[in-house]
């Protein structure tokens, strides 16, 4: 399942990597503060949730090595979301229309 | 050829199944439960987003009650955690046990000061009264909207505090095979998918920040 | 060929011995196996249960029970049948035992977490057993049990609605974590399977050499890893609100009681195809042995099952067609519904091309399996019904709903199991069933389970309500001969099982390792296998269906 034919089973990745995505985490955590100061109306909770996505996509894609895995754990790391989407979207169908 | 052999047959069957196919499976397996987690915080994901959208101006109201700036903290904290989780890994590829035991040591114990942070807001929501079971919260003034937002305020954190106690059981199994000198670059695969659950309890809490802390 | 100290061939069932080696084992095979049989006890406990409301059923007007306790009754007849009974059901019993064999593999990929599983299972039952009981004994006895929340059996129907889940005065915080214990139980299961299937294929068994079965049980496998956490989640909620009194699902403190069913049924929908999947996949196995032709659509019956369980997700709110949701929600899911007759319906028409001209053999099996063609048809037709938003007003809620589920979930998962149990009791004990004694049960199962669900079709289309204890007289006709087909449809099922298990104790007759001459990889290997399934790791060279010429090593046949 691996393309890398090294002793390693999984990839390495080098170390300074993981201290970048770390400076960049913090930094996104103090915009997502700084930026909740600022009304943006409805789009405040579309701005703080692109911005945690970013995060999570950088835990995601380097801390969790998901860059470098195969197209099955893609698979399986996105379907769940996709589900949860589903879920979300379909309250969001029924919610707003309903007759009361 | 009738049967779905034939005539060919392979080496006994012993083994269950070599070192890379071992890795590749635990890592799948970790992977796919990782999936189920996201789907059991999904369903408060999803209440929290109707109920926000049903209550908007009490939810906001509401989570002024709660301290950004204890929050963002335990973001920090989570993230510098995570940040030596995925050293621990890194590190048990270089060969490196001692380093894999500091790793996760600073790991756990980031972990820990997260509880204590959690804790302190825990205690100070009762002394005001915005916990379930206080005389104030039992009352009939206090608001009901308020109590859905506190009910699943302390349903997720309490949920998402819960793993990060199986995260840290799991991950000092780990930091125990790590003084054993369990582990190589060769074989790894313990620090790896303990690390994976740690990002999760991790990715969770990213969400679960400006949701409950900065927006609501 | 090894043996073991009685002179006995070596094999999984003898290699060792005593209770312990059982309890501890992480078999597959042997795991499968405790699971059948803790179920098989459920299945008798709940069946029984169904058997006493039939009975009060028999005339208007209370007989033996009162109307609190025929509540009790339908909710732990519901209970058990699904948690305890259905939702683990084929997968843990049959899927255990035959994943690693189809595949050429030596075990599951987690061994251990599969017995963990187990475990898991019967944590779920005792838990589910404890909440049956009520306070009573001596005052600070009782007091003490009604402090832990053991106020008496559930009454809340096996669907747990909010809000009175949240109000009913019985032990539900026990029973909702005891299937929060069986869904995590499931889930672990599911994964296992998952992994196993990608990662421990015999060499050449590529994803369309696999059986069918396989393909199911895949398709299976993905639903309960992935539908099961939401339920998890709602009983979680349940339990918090009633201990914590937050409010998320009750109308009085803020909630939303819909919020609830929208939780259920992303899980509870699917979920029939947890039970009704691997069916499919066994029902797909049986025919094409015993008409002794390749199984028609191959690829098709493989990506229906796929498409099921993708689909399966879609749909889950036609449950809550009179529920208030909106009208736009309720148009998506009823059309979305009709959606998934047709992945369910490729399936049927090529079981049924499969048998087209073949050479078929009335074997039981195959009795079973032409069964489920029949009863599933009817399960299905009448699905639509429930499925048109006009129609569903008129129905929901009668017993046109319970017919149409039985239907689903007893002929189909239920006869597939027995199907199943019959077709690889061969290989799983490696004797013969007592063929006559399983044919007459299959009759009265067929008749039985007919008899009792199609009068209540009409039952529900002339309006009687499901879960109501008396009714009027004019529906009294319908529910004797509805009665009388239950006492039919148990007697038969008792009748399979104990032969099942008389010949496995004491039967004589001793397999040959591929009695019906079927070509997949399980009957390749002696019956009972070998503890480590095969001899030599087999190499796949052909797919399981190219019936038509004759089978060397076969059995009497």
């Amino acid at each position: 399942m691996n393309d890398n034919n090294h002793d390693e089973p999984g990839h390495v990745v080098p170390y300074k990597m993981y201290v970048r995505v770390l400076v960049a985490l913090l930094i996104l955590t103090v915009t997502t503060v700084w930026v909740a100061q600022y009304d943006f109306g409805v789009m405040n909770v579309v701005v703080a949730m692109v911005i945690a996505s970013i995060k999570a996509m950088l835990v995601a894609l380097f801390f969790m090595h998901l860059k470098y895995e195969n197209p099955l754990t893609w698979g399986y790391a996105i379907f769940p979301l996709i589900l949860l989407t589903l879920l979300i979207g379909m309250l969001f169908l029924d919610n707003p229309f309903r007759v009361s | 050829m009738n049967s779905q052999t034939g005539e060919l047959a392979g080496p006994p069957h012993v083994h269950h199944m070599d070192a890379r196919t071992a890795y590749g499976a635990a890592k799948l397996g970790m992977w796919l439960f990782l999936g189920t987690e996201v789907l059991l915080f999904g369903g408060l994901f999803a209440a929290f987003a109707v109920y926000r959208w049903k209550y908007l101006g009490e939810f906001t109201h509401a989570s002024k009650h709660l301290d950004w700036r204890l929050g963002g903290l335990n973001t920090a904290v989570l993230l510098v955690s995570s940040f030596f989780a995925a050293v621990a890994v890194d590190a048990a590829q270089h060969n490196d046990n001692k380093k894999v035991v500091r790793n996760l040591a600073i790991t756990i114990g980031c972990g820990l000061l997260f509880l204590v942070i959690k804790y302190i807001e825990y205690s100070g929501k009762y002394h005001h009264g915005l916990f379930p079971g206080t005389a104030e919260w039992n009352s009939p003034e206090f608001n009901e909207s308020y109590k859905c937002f506190f009910g699943l305020y302390f349903a997720m954190t309490g949920l998402h505090a819960l793993h990060v106690i199986v995260g840290m059981i799991v991950l000092g199994w780990v930091l125990s095979l790590a003084r054993k000198n369990r582990f190589s670059r060769k074989y790894y695969t313990p620090v790896e998918v303990g690390a994976l659950y740690w990002h999760l309890v991790d990715i969770i809490w990213i969400y679960l920040f400006p949701l409950l802390y900065l927006v609501a | 060929m090894a043996e073991s100290a009685t002179g006995e061939k070596l094999n999984y069932l003898n290699h060792e011995r005593g209770l312990w080696s059982w309890l501890t084992t992480i078999d597959h095979k042997r795991i499968g196996l405790m699971y059948l049989f803790a179920m098989t006890i459920f299945f008798f406990v709940a069946g029984i249960l169904a058997l006493c409301m039939r009975l009060e059923l028999f005339h208007p007007g209370p007989d033996i029970m009162t109307a609190e306790t025929y509540n009790v009754f339908f909710t732990l007849h519901g209970t058990i049948m699904i948690f305890l009974f259905i939702v683990p059901g084929i997968p843990a019993t049959m899927g255990n035992f035959l994943i690693p064999l189809m595949i050429g593999a030596k075990d599951v990929a987690f061994p251990r977490l599969n017995l963990l599983s187990y475990y898991l299972y019967l944590i779920g039952a005792v838990l589910a057993l404890v909440a049956l009981v009520k306070p009573v004994g001596p005052e600070f006895f009782s007091n003490f049990l009604t402090w832990l929340g053991l106020t008496g059996p559930v009454d809340t129907g096996w669907t747990f609605y909010a809000p009175y889940s949240l109000e009913s005065g019985t032990a539900v915080v026990w029973m909702t974590f005891a299937a929060f214990i069986l869904g995590f139980s499931s889930i672990l299961t599911g994964l296992n399977f998952i992994v196993t299937i990608h990662k421990l294929r015999a060499p050449g068994m590529t994803w369309f050499r696999l059986p069918v079965f396989i393909w199911a049980s895949y398709a299976t496998a993905i639903i309960q890893t992935l539908a099961t956490p939401v339920v998890g989640i709602s009983l979680l909620l349940i339990i918090l609100e009633r201990v914590m009194g937050i409010g998320i699902f009750n109308p009085k403190l803020g909630g939303d009681p819909v919020l609830f069913e929208h939780f259920f049924w992303f899980y509870s929908h699917p979920v029939v195809y947890i039970m009704v999947l691997p069916a499919f996949g066994i029902v797909g196995e049986i025919i094409p042995v015993f008409s002794r032709k390749p199984l028609f659509g191959y690829k098709m019956v493989c990506y229906a099952s796929l498409a099921i369980a993708f689909v399966g997700f879609f749909i889950w709110a036609h449950h809550m067609f009179v529920a208030g949701i909106s009208d736009k929600s309720a148009i998506y899911f009823s059309i979305a519904t009709f959606g998934v007759a047709i992945p369910t319906a490729i399936k049927v028409f090529n079981w049924v091309s499969t048998m087209y001209k073949g050479s078929i053999r009335l074997e039981t099996p195959m009795l079973y399996a032409m069964s489920f063609v029949f009863i599933f048809l009817i399960a299905g037709t009448t699905g639509v019904y429930l499925a048109t938003l006009a129609t569903d007003v008129f129905y929901h809620d009668t017993y046109f709903v319970v017919a149409h589920f039985h239907y689903t979930i007893q002929g189909g998962a239920v006869i597939g199991l027995i199907a199943a149990l019959h077709f690889w009791y061969p290989k799983i004990t490696g004797k013969m069933y007592n063929d006559k004694v399983a044919r007459s049960a299959w009759f009265l199962v067929f008749v039985g389970f007919n008899l009792t669900f199609l009068p209540q079709f009409v039952l529900g289309m002339q309006g009687m309500p499901r879960r109501y204890f008396d009714y009027l007289p004019m529906f009294e006709p319908m529910h004797q001969l509805s009665t009388i087909g239950a006492f039919i449809n148990g007697a038969g099922y008792s009748l399979a099982l104990l032969n099942l298990f008389y010949c496995a104790f004491f039967g004589k007759e001793r397999a040959p390792s591929n009695p019906f001459e079927s070509h997949s990889l399980e009957w390749q290997t002696q019956s009972p296998p070998i503890h480590e399934n095969f001899e030599e790791t087999p190499v796949v060279t052909d797919w399981p269906y190219s019936y038509g010429v004759p089978v060397e090593g076969g059995g009497h046949h």
